[in-house]
């Protein structure tokens, strides 16, 4: 359970985790738009994303391994969309006689999970990089337009920081009540998926209702600690643009412009 | 049920290279049926990964030494861990948020239902009455109230029958006093003693309580850095020969008067429970009477002589 | 001086049954109080009700001045400033998933300058023994540090009372010993009044005085040695003596002549030794 990985924070300090956090959520987004870029089958279009990915780890100071494992959350998600592009994509030559297995079906399938894995680990690259409080704070600011509208950006930005602080407790707790329950005899590894999901019943409950207590007791210790919404409020972390922002967009730029290159002049 | 354990080892996420934590190193121990045994040791000694092979919550690995609870070979890939939950019952730290179910009376019997889904309704609901009047709660009074609408003591208790409910031979409660006040921690610590007396055979308290353990245990291991570093009875545990050993540990309060009444020169043998204790206090103190009568009957005959 | 007087309070969560039953007590600047009672006897409704973050439903409580019945929105944070609570679990009470982040938390809410929150991390943490742990992550710490991280979330406020409602309950002896040795500390040298309720009645011994609370009133007040020394009502109200006490206690009833003042194993072994010896 501790395993999971996905969206941890890892605590360096480099190039990448001292950009600013607005900067790195715009620049993770135009990293997706530049992998969904990449017309069909121009493989080299995603080796140009996995070259970047791979400099944006060493700047990161983050193992590679770390980053890799966050693909662990979504393998079988990812092992799926292949299957199903292999056994269901009809186009092009079957790759032999009466077979229903195509060489287009395989491309892509090849096509969609490089897809996947360089999306999921061009995320995990901002989650690994930038705190939590960083990452809300980010939003917040990027949302800041929509006040206009009513909409309460600090509230949300606060209420996402807080599920990401609670993650690792809760799975600690999941953890625990999983343990207490088999230890009663329930059963989570057999049967077919409706009695999984009822064998679930008595790890959610506990679960739902620590959280309440949890959520109650934290609104206290917020109340205690003079909270009151977003007036009047200071920010210790002060979010400033550097010449390493720059870079990193430029950065990205030539990313677009060469993937935009491969689709025009390029084949495979 | 014995248990013997033979030179446990485990490694938490083995894979990994940067988070690799290896919880055990080589363990051996034998608890025999019918003890009441306590596991002490700092947070991270290992004892609570310890305690969770007991019921093969966590595995043996390959290689990774052995492990007999009564006929049960946990080293086995075809091991039975159903049968040998339903054997070896198991408390976690603060029970009571494990409870689920609608009613008290379904909550206590999800263990049956999961171990003994052959018992007759009427069978099962005396096994549940049986288990909820032993930890001392009115069945007929509660067994149709939510788990969730009793008082934090009651719902340990609730908590606890639903462990107890399947007879299991051997009770392993982890840190079960934690939250509650002095009168409940008596009660319940009463409860342990009544249960040992009868319906379970084992009981094993892991605490970071050492009063709670030389008052109640028989023996217990102390574990320090993965490994076991002394076992015996409280009073060999806590005596000198394992202070380099023991990481800090407390001293019972029975423990520290022992020693410091030792440097002044009175040596109390006892077995660290209070009234033990107290007893020997009072040993020495009709010995140290009897010294001195001795010595002032002397002086008086010592002086009968001059005047001869 | 006076600095947090309740009088004749009572509370009631639901207009019938009353967890705090006319409770007049007060607190000095710098005192060290403990107060001790069963579970549901009212004493963590006690903790907030002091903060504001209940308000009586009978009875007033001022703080330095600053009724907590008052809505006015200033009144409430000059009350919460001066009266920073520390909960039971320390996991629901951190707020951001960096220790600074989280210190800075209370600073931010009443609008402290940056500079001035830097300092006031610097002063919270090094006061809890902490400043070494400021870009870490919450979860990777043990429960006694993840705790003094609390408090100091609450000393960034620069509290004049810290309550610590059960804050020591669901930590390891080492974690105790921890969070007692930092809240004795910043009560001698930074003069921070504290509140400790507590069900370790070795914590009770740090205390200048103890209030007892049984069933939702005050039952009993006085130092450590003149309530202990009062067995046989602390006993009937589901509170023990602290071990050494009691076995003191014991040893009294078996002819040992052993003073009544004897709390701690320190002073019951010098005590003892001193009884054998006279025999």
């Amino acid at each position: 359970m501790k395993d999971v990985t996905f969206g941890q924070y890892y605590p360096a300090d480099s190039f990448v985790h001292r950009m600013d956090a607005r900067i790195k959520i715009l620049l993770s987004i135009a990293f997706i738009v530049a992998v969904f870029l990449v017309k069909s089958y121009r493989f080299t279009g995603f080796a140009a994303c996995l070259l970047f990915v791979l400099i944006a780890t060493a700047a990161a100071k983050v193992p590679f391994t770390r980053v890799l494992s966050s693909i662990k959350a979504i393998i079988i998600f990812v092992i799926i969309s292949a299957i199903l592009q292999i056994l269901f994509n009809r186009s092009g030559t079957p790759l032999w006689e009466g077979g229903f297995i195509t060489d287009e079906g395989l491309l892509s399938a090849g096509f969609i999970v490089a897809r996947i894995l360089l999306v999921v680990i061009g995320a995990s690259l901002l989650t690994l990089t930038t705190s939590p409080v960083e990452l809300a704070d980010g939003i917040e600011s990027l949302l800041k337009p929509l006040k206009v509208i009513k909409f309460p950006v600090h509230e949300f930005a606060l209420i996402m920081s807080i599920a990401l602080r609670f993650i690792p407790t809760l799975l600690d707790e999941t953890d625990r009540i999983v343990k207490a329950q088999k230890a009663r005899g329930a059963d989570f590894e057999s049967g077919n998926v409706f009695k999984r999901a009822k064998a679930l019943v008595p790890v959610l409950i506990p679960l739902l209702i620590s959280s309440f207590r949890r959520a109650d007791e934290l609104a206290d210790a917020m109340d205690a600690r003079c909270y009151a919404g977003s007036k009047n409020r200071t920010k210790y972390k002060k979010m400033r643009l550097t010449w390493r922002d720059l870079i990193g967009t430029l950065f990205i730029a030539a990313l677009i412009t060469g993937i935009v290159f491969i689709n025009i002049y390029l084949t495979v | 049920m014995r248990i013997v354990a033979e030179n446990l080892s485990y490694v938490y996420s083995e894979k990994s290279k940067t988070l690799a934590v290896q919880a055990l190193k080589g363990v051996s121990l034998t608890v025999e049926s019918g003890e009441f045994f306590g596991i002490v040791g700092k947070t991270g000694s290992g004892k609570s990964t310890f305690v969770q092979h007991l019921n093969g919550l966590i595995r043996v690995g390959k290689d990774k030494g052995s492990l007999k609870v009564g006929e049960f070979d946990l080293t086995d890939k075809k091991c039975d861990y159903m049968a040998l939950r339903a054997k070896v019952g198991m408390v976690f730290q603060y029970p009571e948020y494990q409870l689920f179910a609608e009613t008290v009376s379904d909550d206590v019997g999800f263990g049956l239902k999961n171990f003994m889904p052959e018992l007759s309704e009427k069978e099962r609901e005396e096994r549940i009455k049986t288990a909820v009047e032993l930890v001392g709660l009115d069945y007929e009074k509660i067994k149709e109230k939510s788990p969730f609408e009793l008082s934090g003591g009651q719902k340990r208790r609730v908590a606890i029958a639903g462990v107890i409910v399947t007879r299991p031979e051997i009770l392993v409660l982890d840190e079960p006093a934690a939250g509650l006040d002095p009168q409940g921690r008596r009660e319940f610590i009463e409860l342990l003693h009544k249960l040992h007396q009868g319906f379970v055979k084992t009981i094993i308290i892991v605490s970071h309580d050492m009063n709670l353990i030389s008052e109640n245990c028989g023996r217990a291991a102390v574990f320090s850095g993965g490994k076991i570093v002394a076992v015996g009875t409280p009073a060999e545990i806590f005596s000198e020969e394992y202070d380099g050993v023991r990481e800090g540990l407390d001293l019972p309060v029975t423990e520290y008067v022992t020693r410091a009444l030792k440097r002044a020169g009175i040596t109390l043998s006892s077995d660290l429970t209070v009234k033990g204790f107290i007893a020997a206090a009072e040993n020495a103190a009709a010995k140290s009477a009897e010294k001195r009568e001795g010595t002032a009957a002397g002086r008086a005959r010592g002086g009968t002589g001059e005047e001869e | 001086m006076e600095i947090l007087k309740a009088e004749n309070v009572s509370f009631s969560y639901d207009q019938k049954n009353y967890a705090v039953k006319n409770v007049s007590l007060s607190v000095n600047e710098g005192e060290y109080l403990a107060v001790i009672g069963h579970n549901g006897s009212g004493k963590s409704t006690l903790a907030r009700l002091f903060n504001a973050l209940l308000t009586p439903t009978a009875g007033s409580i001022t703080v330095d001045g600053y009724s907590t019945a008052d809505k006015d929105k200033t009144a409430l944070f000059e009350i919460r400033k001066r009266v920073g609570v520390v909960f039971q679990n320390p996991d629901n009470q951190l707020v951001a998933s960096i220790v600074e982040d989280d210190v800075a938390f209370g600073p931010e809410n009443i609008g402290i300058k940056r500079e001035e929150i830097d300092e006031r991390i610097d002063y919270a943490l090094k006061a809890v023994g902490m400043e070494g742990f400021r870009k870490s992550s919450p979860t990777r710490l043990s429960g006694g540090q993840k705790q003094r991280i609390a408090i100091a979330g609450v000393l960034a406020l620069k509290p004049r009372i810290l309550v610590l409602d059960e804050s020591t309950a669901m930590l390891d002896p080492q974690g105790r010993k921890e969070i007692l040795s930092v809240v004795k500390k910043l009560n001698r040298e930074d003069n921070v009044a504290v509140i400790a309720i507590t069900h370790y009645m070795e914590e009770v011994l740090a205390a200048d005085r103890v209030a007892v609370i049984n069933d939702g009133e005050i039952a009993m007040q006085g130092t450590p040695a003149e309530i202990f020394s009062r067995i046989k009502e602390i006993k009937a109200m589901g509170l023990e003596l602290p071990l050494a006490a009691y076995i003191a206690e014991k040893l009294r009833e078996k002819g040992f002549d052993i003073p009544a003042s004897v709390m701690t194993e320190e002073e019951l072994a010098e005590a003892l030794c001193e009884s054998l010896r006279k025999i």
